[in-house]
């Protein structure tokens, strides 16, 4: 699992991990039912307090990311489960009022925007596809 | 089992209105601070700012001139066995004797300490890859400071304490001692207590800050509460103003004309209400890293 932790721009430290974790499950490089990392192992990896990390894991469980088994240890949920969806269209409701605002005050237009989303996912797509080549 | 439970389980350490004045200078200044168990407290301060004085308090190095100093509720100037004996301390200067050899070094350690854990001990050699036979004069500083932590490590003590532990380390070493931290309280019910200008470490491991200036506490909070309650805003208004408009909470304001950009203490959604009672837009808001935090704090 890989995961980027900086202290140079503000952003807490959990957020940081659970965004990245919530990207990863989304971009399909963590799959549902892949395990993640224990929490003193990923502190110890990434050198941040421990508690940060059981925070970081705590919000992805609600969030219905992941969830904990009997047999101890963190997994990422199945994504058909319906926390999971509630949770997919609250991240991009989010990001899409932020990206409108962006737009607003750089005065483009919404159809501009829907132009540049589709370049985007067309670009994203095939470095996709490069990197399952490459796999 | 109270450390099952760590806030309600009794503080570590407890400074009530200490004061301390070397000649004309007041090293510390009213300080009160409570040190829960379990976890990371950092302490942060510019140089001078009073940090090691408080640290040299708690272990009992210097008496209290007035206030009092409670760690595991003892006295520790009175009760240096029952203090020191469950600390672990690393200070910053790491002064270590000299003439001895790393062998030396551990044995003598470990005579005065009743709960010293030779495989521990062992096992930190290894890891700190510290030569048995190798003078303590002899060693670089990154070893030297690898071997003061192992002497505070290997008894496995309650509290840590650690004064500038990365001051002039490579990264390597750094990593080595912020690991150690982070290892430390994954044993339950441990503390630590370091101290640091290195603000990147702090916010990594930290759970707990407390910011020291001039000999008194500007802040002690967890950094969870440290990081919610500070924002930077910038507010866009209709008209071009030539000064910056009053804003609540504001600690710093920087700008010109139609957008000002505000530091300050408040949570997000009570400065966005404060924002639009002024007719103003926030075009950004943001959290601050802890550098941020504290060089406003200490500034302003």
């Amino acid at each position: 699992m890989q995961i980027h932790i900086t202290t140079s721009d503000g952003v807490p430290i959990y957020l940081q991990v659970v965004n990245q974790v919530k990207y990863l499950v989304a971009a399909g490089r963590l799959k549902p039912g892949e395990e993640l990392p224990p929490i003193r192992t990923l502190a110890e990896k990434l050198v941040v307090n421990p508690n940060t990390i059981a925070r970081a894991y705590r919000e992805l469980e609600i969030a219905g990311i992941v969830e904990k088994r009997r047999t101890a240890g963190t997994y990422v949920s199945d994504s058909g489960s319906p926390l999971a969806r509630r949770e997919r269209t609250k991240i991009l409701s989010d990001r899409i009022d932020q990206l409108l605002a962006e737009a607003g005050h750089m005065g483009v237009t919404l159809d501009d925007l829907t132009k540049l989303l589709q370049t985007r996912f067309s670009v994203l797509q095939d470095s996709r596809l490069k990197d399952a080549n490459d796999a | 089992m109270p450390e099952r439970f760590s806030s309600v389980a009794p503080p570590i350490v407890v400074i009530d209105r200490l004061s301390r004045q070397f000649g004309q200078k007041l090293a510390l200044n009213n300080v009160s601070l409570t040190i829960p168990r379990g976890g990371v407290f950092g302490l942060i301060g510019g140089n001078g700012a009073g940090k090691t004085t408080l640290l040299r308090h708690i272990l009992g190095m210097l008496k209290a001139q007035s206030g009092s100093v409670k760690v595991f509720g003892l006295d520790p100037v009175a009760n240096p066995v029952g203090v020191l004996g469950k600390t672990g301390f690393m200070s910053e200067d790491r002064n270590l004797p000299n003439w001895m050899r790393v062998r030396e070094l551990i044995r003598y350690s470990a005579a005065f300490y009743p709960a010293w854990d030779d495989r521990y001990a062992a096992e930190l050699q290894d890891a700190f890859d510290l030569d048995p036979k190798a003078k303590v004069s002899s060693l670089s500083r990154g070893q030297r400071a690898r071997a003061g932590l192992l002497v505070a490590l290997a008894h496995r003590p309650e509290l840590l304490v650690l004064d500038e532990p990365s001051s002039g380390l490579d990264p390597v070493v750094r990593r080595d001692i912020l690991g150690a931290i982070i290892r430390t309280i994954g044993e339950e019910g441990r503390t630590v207590l370091f101290s640091s200008h290195l603000l990147d470490e702090v916010e990594r491991v930290a759970d707990r800050v407390a910011i020291i200036h001039q000999g008194q506490i500007l802040l002690a909070e967890t950094m969870d509460e440290i990081k919610d309650s500070h924002r930077r805003m910038t507010l866009r208004f209709e008209n071009a103003l030539a000064q910056a408009p009053k804003f609540v909470g504001a600690l710093t304001c920087d700008g010109a004309g139609f957008e000002w950009t505000y530091v300050c203490s408040g949570e997000s959604e009570q400065l966005r209400q404060a924002a639009l009672a002024m007719g103003a837009t926030v075009v950004s808001d943001a959290t601050l890293s802890l550098d941020e935090i504290f060089v406003t704090r200490v500034s302003s």
